[in-house]
């Protein structure tokens, strides 16, 4: 079980921001993200894009951001549970909080910091009538073992990144590919475009564009899907599988059953004293919560993480007073044994 | 320097008549946001998510779709001939009395 003071629930600006603000604390905390990687949709979904409204930075890519913010927490040596998304809360008889994740990692803290902003990224299922029934029965959203998809029969439905990479990748591995999209244009970067385009002519992929997959036949498992094309028609195609690529949205998921106070789809939090909950020791932090007048925006998230910093302090110590600190004077000492802080004036007096 | 008058339908089909500066360099998706109606925009603008996806219902004359949006639509769900990002929409005074339709959640 991993152990920490604060348990951050989010890894992107406000999240990583909170191990700094928790560290000058001397508190130790762990994060979780459901992503891969830390950054949430800065990292996510537009890391090259810049960002104009971070105080001090004129313009900033999102990318950068991130990375800025991993290097400024580096010294509080954060715990990463990546890849996970965090399922269930339960409260312990000792007042701290179990919380686990869905692939059963268990986290334990006095403290649980939600900075899940709009929430956990899940791949976006199109709206096709009876997908549901086909998950894991032959539709996948995501790929995680190529292997599964040797020697069968595969369509791919999307027109990014994803659906272009993977139709590459799998062209050599299953015995018949086929990418379905809406345009004859694709989003991706160019050479996988060209690539495929090139694969479609030696046959190795069947291209199908102008056209959208509407229909999932089967019964235990996926036999067939039925597309629509612009002007042929409809088309019956056999297949073992079928992978929607439509990239990532974000959703509230289990942290909505978590008792919490839920408006417009965020949590509500006492913004007059320091974003904690309806339920004492759960804070909500950035883009998740909401309270009147709130902005999401990252300048609001790092506020907001300072000031629940203090709050948490007390409750992990309340036996001790407050403590403010200004980084001028004091420097940054980190848990890793570093310490940073301004090189002092000489001062010589003239003889 | 005047504001003009928007008829945005919600999901539930309740019309909400709302009044958007023309001079605030703002666009559709940020005008349902201030009026707290139920649009997400996830990417911040950046015709990256569709999650202000909406149907343009009125016969106004919109400034033509960029390769951004028209690849991102590309890709969305429920798209319509009529659909548009409301993040590339700008709030200009020819939009007076335009009227939209906000697409389903995806």
């Amino acid at each position: 079980m991993i152990k920490t003071d604060i348990l951050i629930i989010g890894a992107g600006p406000t999240g990583l921001f909170t191990v700094f603000e928790a560290g000058l604390l001397k508190l130790k905390t762990h994060l979780i993200d459901a992503l891969p990687q830390p950054g949430g949709q800065c990292a996510e979904i537009y890391p090259k894009k810049p960002i104009y409204d971070i105080p001090g930075f004129p313009e900033i890519m999102a990318g950068q951001l991130v990375d800025n913010l991993m290097e400024q927490i580096k010294p509080f040596s954060p715990g990463f549970t990546l890849g996970e998304r965090a399922e269930t809360i339960e409260k312990l008889e000792d007042d701290t909080f179990l919380v686990t994740t869905n692939k059963g990692t268990k986290h334990n803290a006095p403290v649980v910091a939600i900075a899940g902003g709009l929430g956990s990224f899940e791949p976006r299922k199109p709206p096709i009538p009876n997908i549901t029934d086909f998950e894991d029965k032959g539709v996948a959203y995501i790929i995680r073992d190529p292997e599964v998809y040797r020697d069968k029969r595969v369509v791919i439905a999307g027109g990014g990144d994803s659906a272009l990479d993977w139709t590459i990748f799998l062209a050599d591995v299953a015995s018949e590919v086929t990418l379905v999209h809406r345009r004859n244009e694709f989003r991706g970067a160019l050479d996988s475009v060209e690539r495929v385009a090139e694969l479609s002519k030696l046959g190795k992929v069947n291209l199908i564009t102008e056209a959208e997959v509407k229909e999932l036949k089967g019964d235990d498992h996926i036999t067939a899907v039925g597309i629509k094309h612009k002007t042929k028609g409809d088309i019956h195609l056999d297949t073992d599988y079928f992978i929607p690529l439509f990239g990532l949205s974000p959703k509230l998921g289990p942290i909505a059953n978590w008792g919490l106070e839920i408006e417009k789809n965020a949590i509500k939090v006492d913004n007059s004293y320091d974003y904690q909950t309806n339920i004492p020791g759960i804070y909500a932090i950035g883009d998740v919560n909401t309270y009147k007048g709130k902005l999401k925006l990252i300048l609001s998230g790092f506020h907001e993480a300072a000031i629940m910093c203090q709050s948490a302090y007390q409750r992990i110590h309340p036996d001790k007073k407050y403590v403010m600190k200004y980084t001028t004077v004091g420097g940054v000492e980190g848990f890793d044994g570093t310490k940073k802080e301004a090189k002092k004036e000489v001062v010589k007096a003239i003889v | 320097m005047s504001d003009v008058t928007i008829k945005i339908k919600d999901r539930e089909g309740v019309v909400h008549e709302v009044q958007a500066p023309t001079d605030m360099n703002m666009n559709l998706m940020e005008v349902c946001k201030a009026y707290e109606l139920p649009v997400e925009g996830t990417c911040g603008g950046m015709a990256m998510c569709a999650s202000c996806q909406c149907y343009v219902l009125s016969n106004h004359n919109l400034p033509e779709m960029s390769d951004d949006e028209d690849l991102m639509l590309a890709e969305a769900f429920y798209v319509e001939d009529n659909s548009r990002l409301g993040c590339q929409i700008p709030i200009t005074p020819e939009l007076d009395g335009l009227e939209v339709e906000l697409a389903p959640e995806s």
